[in-house]
């Protein structure tokens, strides 16, 4: 019976790390908006939330690593569910990196701009909201996972585009900003646009162990 | 104890067994570590033990309905003669199993005694090895199928799913392991049992005859085989459920199970038989087998589009190869037994002989003894659990003292650690120390030579003051003038400068340290002279300061510099300064 103590306790752990990076993209997505609007204070708030979450995510990761290894969970699964929950951590280690570099370089970003961002911030977000449900379900149900995944890689599609729009609009469209702030926009604007690259990875993972699991 | 030295051949045969048909069981278990060996290795030693002495005498009376083995010489020959014929063949690689090398093996002795083989036992026993493997493929393929619509439909959690699947590889293994034991005894004990001795042995609350003992012995030898030998097949040779999902290797064994099962259960006959339907035949059956016809099922499931006929070949050659390499060896065999050891390998009566259940169990039963061993089953029994509960004791006070032992040592690292970084803060606390001491020092030292210089100057400006005043009582102009001339040599040999000069340049060296090295190696014939020039090239002064500096006109400054680029060999159209920057 203990064996039964031990994955409900590993199955609460993988909840509350999904919830984890849940709640961080909203945080940075917030994050984000604030920087844009020039709300520093709520910006500032959201930065110690997000890195928060990130340490928790990390403590949590480590606890079902060490679960799973020391009670000898799930054998032949447990490699594939590790690398997957790393991949998902990357995710928010990335979005806290890129808020505290909002935080840290302060780039300069012209109003005209900051609907396209937001939007990219969103699509990006969405991604990341689509690969938590997927996750969720291959624990369940394998063979629904694929009927998930399909929206993670639109998203993607759809922030790629958007961010190449935007570069391409700092570049030819705006000749009254600086070559410096130019590269720094650019920058940002990949800043943001990782994060669906992230989403998109553990999207690929998480096919490739759906189908481990319905053969 | 001729009886223990003759059976020694099936004990090799039951070791060989417990070592290779283990992995069946519990290879998909331990292989995938969800099991550890130990556990396993119990679990099965205790459960073949257990079915081979309750269930199987069906099987090995089968077998000797076959050939009815009534001299221990010729069950010796025929056992050790299916041990070598499999040890033979698995080196060789050729499809082999022992429940085939053993009727190869009798029908080999009936052969040599001159028995009449019964050809409907025969006839039986080969129909059971064809059934077997499909039986087990249509049990797995059904249970298979009924599983993945469970799984399915319940949506448990993959990890509570393990959970499940862990105990279920234990619940099934169990099972398989007694099945194992129930059919499968009669391969390593099944020509014996016309040796059997007649006893009863009574303990109480169960009592054991003289074929049961002979399970008992031939169990524990598979016990032996399986807790010496199988984690090694298990875990190196593998076996083909290995590479199975956690849930297809659950299948598998349980087909495997009850398969065995429905051939060694002679209630389950008899159930079949009361329906009016043939009653199952008792017979023993490829393990191995059974596992490739429920792997096969599995995959035919799954939807494998081709069938792998190697396979399915390799086991139907063994049903062929197997019991003629085994009855030709037994053959020869028994002829030397016979005629070189002057062994009897047969009782003489030649006929078909009905060894049915009831025969064996009632046999003479007026010469049976039947042994009261209650009282020292119960002290066996007691002395048993004495022995286990303080191994077990011991075993936990060793692993308190290890996990003590383990905290200290991580403790005592702890603390060198700790000892080591203190040491390091200590010496970096003094290094840096000395470096404030040395700076105090050198700002003591600075500060009393400006004390001294000032109190110098005090005095300096006294004498000028004083000769000054004379000067201004001077009456005659000629005591005046040299009173005069007298203030202006005072004056000039003021102005050399040569301590604060000696200063300025002994810090400026000292700032440029490396770039003196630098130029010592570069260029050793430079004076101290040129040396100083450099330095002062390179913090880009002009020719006019550098002049004010050492009290020199331009011009020589200008000479000094043009033999500098000289000594330095630098071209024409090249800047010393940025040549003296850039060392």
């Amino acid at each position: 019976m203990q064996l039964f103590r031990h994955a409900s306790k590993s199955i609460e752990l993988i909840e509350s790390f999904l919830d984890i990076i849940d709640q961080g993209t909203l945080i940075f997505k917030e994050g984000v908006k604030n920087y844009l609007y020039n709300n520093r204070e709520n910006f500032v708030h959201n930065l110690q939330t997000l890195s928060a979450l990130e340490t928790d995510a990390d403590i949590t990761w480590r606890k079902i690593e060490n679960i799973l290894y020391t009670q000898s969970l799930m054998p032949q699964l447990r490699g594939d569910i590790l690398r997957l929950l790393e991949e998902l951590d990357k995710i928010i280690d990335l979005a806290k990196t890129n808020l505290f570099q909002f935080d840290v370089e302060i780039p300069y970003i012209p109003e005209v701009l900051n609907q396209d961002l937001v939007k990219l911030t969103e699509l990006s977000c969405a991604a990341i909201e689509s690969v938590i449900p997927a996750t969720r379900t291959y624990f369940k149900d394998p063979e629904s996972v694929k009927e998930k995944l399909h929206r993670v890689y639109l998203y993607e599609k759809e922030a790629d585009k958007l961010a190449d729009a935007i570069k391409r609009r700092v570049f030819h469209d705006m000749p009254e900003i600086k070559l410096s702030q130019r590269f720094h926009l650019r920058y940002f604007t990949l800043h943001i646009e990782t994060l669906s690259d992230a989403a998109e990875k553990a999207a690929d993972v998480l096919s490739v162990m759906a189908i481990k699991r319905t053969i | 104890m001729l009886l223990l030295f003759f059976l020694s051949s099936s004990l090799f045969l039951g070791w060989s067994l417990g070592a290779n048909d283990a992995a069946n069981v519990f290879g998909s278990a331990v292989g995938s570590k969800m099991l550890n060996f130990r556990k396993a290795a119990m679990i099965a030693s205790v459960f073949v033990v257990f079915g081979a002495v309750s269930q199987g005498r069906g099987p090995s009376t089968t077998l000797m309905n076959l050939g009815a083995v009534d001299a221990l010489a010729g069950a010796f020959t025929i056992s050790l003669c299916t041990a070598l014929a499999v040890l033979f063949m698995t080196k060789y690689g050729m499809p082999v199993s022992t429940s085939q090398a053993v009727v190869g093996a009798i029908i080999g002795w009936a052969v040599f005694t001159g028995y009449k083989t019964d050809y409907n036992v025969l006839s039986q026993i080969i129909g059971v090895w064809l059934v077997g493997p499909i039986l087990g493929l249509l049990i797995s393929a059904l249970l298979f199928l009924l599983l993945r619509y469970y799984l399915r439909k319940a949506r448990i959690h993959v990890i509570k799913q393990d959970a499940y699947i862990r105990y279920a590889l234990i619940i099934t293994g169990a099972f398989a392991a007694y099945s194992l034991g129930a059919n499968n005894i009669a391969n390593v004990m099944g020509v014996f049992v016309g040796s059997a001795p007649a006893v009863i042995l009574n303990f109480g609350f169960f009592t054991l005859d003289g074929v049961q003992m002979l399970f008992l012995i031939g169990g524990l030898s598979i016990a032996v085989g399986i807790f010496t030998y199988s984690e090694r097949v298990m875990n190196t040779l593998g076996n083909s459920i290995l590479s199975l999902t956690p849930e297809a290797a659950v299948v598998v064994v349980l087909s495997q199970a009850l398969v065995l099962f429905i051939f060694s259960s002679g209630w389950l006959s008899q159930q079949v038989a009361a329906l009016g339907l043939p009653a199952i035949p008792l017979v023993p059956v490829s393990s191995t087998q059974v596992v490739v016809g429920s792997v096969i099922g599995i995959g035919l499931v799954k939807g494998a589009r081709e069938i792998n006929t190697k396979t399915l070949g390799h086991i139907a050659l063994g049903w062929i190869t197997t019991p003629m390499v085994a009855g030709f060896l037994t053959f020869i065999t028994l002829f030397f037994v016979q005629n070189v050891f002057r062994l009897q390998v047969s009782a003489g009566k030649a006929g078909i002989v009905d060894y049915s259940s009831d025969t064996i169990s009632h046999r003479a039963e007026s010469s049976i003894h039947k042994l009261n061993v209650v009282l020292p089953g119960i002290l066996i029994l007691s002395f048993i659990i004495i022995v286990v509960l303080v191994f077990l004791f011991y075993k936990q006070r060793k692993l308190k003292l290890k996990a003590e032992h383990e905290l200290l040592n991580q403790q005592n690292e702890f603390y060198e650690t700790r000892k080591q970084i203190n040491k390091m803060e200590v010496s970096a606390i003094h290094l840096e120390n000395n470096l404030l001491s040395q700076k105090l020092e050198a700002k003591r030292r600075e500060n009393i030579n400006i004390a001294l210089n000032i109190s110098a100057q005090r005095e300096f400006l006294n004498t000028v003051a004083e000769k000054l005043e004379a000067l201004k009582c001077a009456s005659e102009p000629e005591i005046s003038a040299k009173q005069l001339h007298e203030v202006i040599s005072l004056l000039r040999q003021k102005m050399n400068f040569n301590d604060e000069m000696e200063h300025f340049y002994a810090q400026i060296e000292n700032i440029h340290k490396d770039f003196q090295q630098k130029l010592a190696a570069a260029f050793p014939g430079l004076s101290n002279q040129e040396r100083r020039l450099c330095i002062l090239l390179r913090l880009n002064l002009s020719s006019k300061e550098i002049s004010a500096l050492q009290n020199i006109s331009p011009k020589s400054v200008e000479i000094a510099r043009y033999r500098l680029r000289k000594k330095i060999n630098l071209g024409q159209g090249e800047n010393l300064t940025a040549f003296l920057q850039n060392l």
